[in-house]
This record gives C-alpha cells, sequence and structure tokens, in this order.
C-alpha cells in the first residue's frame, strides 16, 4: 500500500525548505500523519489553500518512509466560519494542539478523530463557551483517563466532594481534600459533559461556572500531556 | 556519532539552523565552502558580519534600514494616512513592486501564532499602536500571509483598533490562502491590496 485515501483535520503546519510545508493531520483511518505538501506556499499552489489548520480534507497521501508525500486534497470544510473569529480562531487551535498532543503518530484513534470533526462542527455553528473545556473532558475519557466524578479518588466516599486533584485525577471529599476547591455547579456541568448530555451542557451561557470546567479541564490535559497548551487562552490572558 | 571533525560539524549545525536549509544542504554547503578559496570564503564571512553591523530596524516602522528611519518613513511624498502592515520587510519589496500603494509601512517581526506560543507581545503590536494617533493613520492595511497565523494576527489587530476612529482593511481576494506573500505576483497581490475588504472583530 504505497498511496492510501483519508479524511483528515489539519492539525498545523511546519514550513520546510524554501516554499513546502509539512502538514500534520489527524485522519480518520489512520490516526496522526505527518506528510510534505510540496510547494504550498508558493501561492499559485492549489494544495496549500487546503491544508492550513482547522482544515477538513479529503486526501490521498503517499507513504514515504518518515513523511508521507500529499499528493491530493478536496476540501471537505475550509473553516472559514472559524477563521473570520478570532475567539472561534483560537478555540479551534486549542483543540487541534490538545489532540496534537495527546496522540501519537500513525496510531488509528477514529472516536478521537470523530470528536474533533463534531467539536470544530459546534464551534462554527454558534459556539459555547464550553467547547473547548467540554471537548478536553472527553478526549481525556476517549483517551482512558476519564476524570473521577463519582466518589473521592483517595477513599471513595461519595460524600462532600468538595476538589478536584489533577494528579489523582479526580474528586475528593472533605477530609482527603488536597487539591483546588471545585464548586458543586462544575462537578454537576462535567458529569453532564461526560454522562451523554454533552448537547445540554453547551447549551449552558458563559458563566464562572463554565470558566471553571473550562480551567479545570485544560489543567487536567496539561497534566496528561506533561506540557502546558500554548494555544488556551491566549487573547484572554493578554487582553 | 559524527563521521566529522568538531568544528566541521559546527559548522554544518550552524548553516542547518538557518531557513530554508535541512541537514543535507547544510552538509553540501559546508562541504563546498570547505573547498572554496580563502579569499572567498573570508568574503562571505566579512558580508555576513558587515550587513548584521550596518543594517538595523527602522525606529518608527521596523523596515531593514541603514539610518534610524528607512526611506519609507523618511519620504514626505508618502501618504501618512494610510499604513500597511505586514509580518516581514521582504514583504514591503513584494508590495511596493505593485506600485499600488503609497502610504507607509510596519513590519511585526512576525505573525501571531497561538501554538508557538507567540501571542501579540512578542511582536511590535505595541509600537503599531503608538504610532497611529501621532501620525494621523485613517486606515490600516493588514498585509499578514494568508495562512492561520495570518488569519489570527488580522483579527486581533481588529479588535485592538475597534475602539480608535480608523478603518481597519484586510487584502483578500486573489490570494489563495496558505502562500506566502512575498511569492504572490505583483499582479495578483495589486488587486488583491484594491480589493481589499473592511476587518470587523
Ligand atoms: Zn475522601
Ligand atoms: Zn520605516
Amino acid at each position: 500500500m504505497t498511496n492510501y485515501r483519508d479524511e483528515a483535520v489539519v492539525l498545523r503546519t511546519y514550513r520546510l525548505g524554501e516554499s513546502d510545508r509539512i502538514v500534520v493531520m489527524m485522519t480518520e483511518a489512520n490516526g496522526k500523519v505527518r506528510a510534505v505538501a510540496k510547494g504550498v506556499r508558493k501561492t499559485r499552489s492549489r494544495l496549500g489553500s487546503r491544508l492550513e489548520p482547522l482544515s477538513h480534507v479529503s486526501v490521498l497521501l503517499h507513504r514515504g518512509r518518515e513523511l508521507d508525500i500529499v499528493t491530493q486534497v478536496e476540501p471537505l470544510d475550509t473553516a472559514s466560519a472559524l477563521r473570520a473569529n478570532l475567539d472561534k480562531m483560537t478555540q479551534g487551535l486549542a483543540m487541534l494542539e490538545a489532540v496534537d498532543q495527546m496522540t501519537i503518530d500513525r496510531e488509528p484513534v477514529p472516536h478521537v478523530y470523530r470528536m474533533l470533526v463534531g467539536a470544530l462542527g459546534a464551534l462554527a455553528q454558534g459556539g459555547s463557551s464550553l467547547v473547548v473545556g467540554a471537548f478536553y473532558l472527553k478526549l481525556l475519557a476517549a483517551e482512558g483517563f476519564e476524570p473521577e466524578l463519582a466518589r473521592c479518588t483517595s477513599c471513595g466516599s461519595g460524600e462532600e466532594l468538595v476538589a478536584f486533584d489533577v494528579v489523582n485525577g479526580g474528586l475528593q471529599c472533605r477530609s482527603c481534600r488536597t487539591g483546588p476547591a471545585i464548586s458543586s455547579g462544575a462537578v454537576a456541568l462535567m458529569r453532564r459533559i461526560l454522562g451523554g448530555q454533552l448537547a445540554a451542557a453547551l447549551a449552558e451561557p458563559e458563566s464562572a461556572m463554565t470558566h471553571e470546567v473550562t480551567r479545570i479541564a485544560t489543567v487536567a490535559i496539561e497534566r496528561q500531556c506533561d506540557r502546558r497548551l500554548k494555544s488556551v487562552g491566549m487573547f484572554e490572558r493578554h487582553d | 556519532m559524527s563521521a566529522y571533525t568538531p568544528p566541521v560539524q559546527a559548522l554544518i549545525d550552524e548553516l542547518g539552523r538557518l531557513p530554508g536549509v535541512g541537514p543535507k544542504s547544510a552538509q553540501r554547503i559546508a562541504l563546498h565552502l570547505l573547498k572554496a578559496e580563502d579569499h572567498d570564503v573570508a568574503r562571505l564571512a566579512e558580508a555576513i558580519v558587515i550587513a548584521k553591523k550596518r543594517v538595523r530596524f527602522c525606529e518608527r516602522c521596523f523596515n531593514i534600514a541603514d539610518e534610524n528611519l528607512c526611506p519609507i518613513c523618511t519620504d514626505t511624498r508618502r501618504e501618512g494616512s494610510m499604513l500597511c502592515v505586514v509580518e516581514e520587510a521582504r514583504d514591503i519589496i513584494a508590495i511596493e513592486k505593485t506600485g499600488v500603494f503609497r502610504g507607509r509601512y510596519h513590519v511585526l517581526l512576525g505573525a501571531i501564532s497561538p501554538m508557538d506560543g507567540i501571542g501579540p507581545e512578542q511582536l511590535k503590536i505595541r509600537e503599531l499602536l503608538t504610532r497611529l494617533e501621532p501620525e494621523t493613520v485613517r486606515e490600516v492595511i493588514v498585509c499578514t500571509n494568508p495562512t492561520i497565523e495570518g488569519d489570527v494576527t488580522a483579527m486581533y489587530l481588529a479588535r485592538a483598533l475597534s475602539t480608535l476612529d480608523i478603518k481597519v482593511t484586510r487584502i483578500g481576494t486573489g490570494l489563495p490562502v496558505g502562500g506566502d506573500l512575498e511569492y504572490a505576483d505583483e499582479l495578483t497581490l495589486g488587486r488583491a491590496l484594491e480589493g481589499r475588504h473592511e476587518l470587523r472583530d
């Protein structure tokens, strides 16, 4: 199999040489793939316009030893709705960065691919202050790091769950508490996100509680990635 | 496990850090330099050192200059009310070739790139904001590359300038997404400048 076709979301690109780019994409069937797109920085290139981060594409790839080569690209969604809005664009990039950090090359994770496509779609269609936080929680769960939200991670008690500790990966009761405090509203919201009520949770208006969930989800995923995510809240931090 | 002696490997490593030079090219250039005549190599080294010493950034627009201000900033025939914002000084050369733009420039020395952790404060954006009022700028044309980073930068500028009485526009039509501005031909770039659209956050 030297050529293969797949659908993909472009996660990021790196300049390569004079006019090429390395394109990192999350494919549906082949996992995270790194491929060279030749000549895309020349403005006459037709490939280039379709291979920017956030783009959803159908690609034909040639398998190479280290890097694959992009031979054809059909746009499925150019993410123009995201690219016209600073907040949506940075939220989208924050999701891409987490996917890039949480996954390894060529390991198929079709569920992660589908979640990413779904979350970018939700963002384009209207967005929600919870899109990124909810996506991080779902991504953690999908990769086997679902936060414990039912009982204390230390003693197993289901009462007075007042703190969230990323080191233990979940809630803590008042007597075991080592992590920072979490509000009961945020706990309920996180349970809805991971308990099959995502759409309802996303409809929640922006509030201190949605910010709290996003903050906790970000810290939790940063712990799994073992590094800070650079794109998260860039303009909230610096405005 | 380098097959080269340390000085040669050091040369290859330095060359490999240059933009557009991969490991193989670095090796080829290094071996070429080692075969070259002493005086040729000395001339190259001297040209680099002198250029680095003499050339600096324009104090006002961060274009490459050999005085405090670049020739465009000192040219009184340029329209001060129009300011074109670009990522790199080489983009000025591309835009100047079109002959369409008669205003002045501001070089950001890069673009906002959230995934690389490059935010507004790492670029010359504060310097841009402090120029606008004293120079009575009425329109800021954002000519960043048609890439995600270029888009983020443009939208950020639209937001940062939204409270001022300044029109913020972006070149667009005809410039294929994903390309570098410096590769655009004059006609396409000229049309894109004329067909710019207003940006609103
Ligand atoms: Zn406990
Ligand atoms: Zn200048």
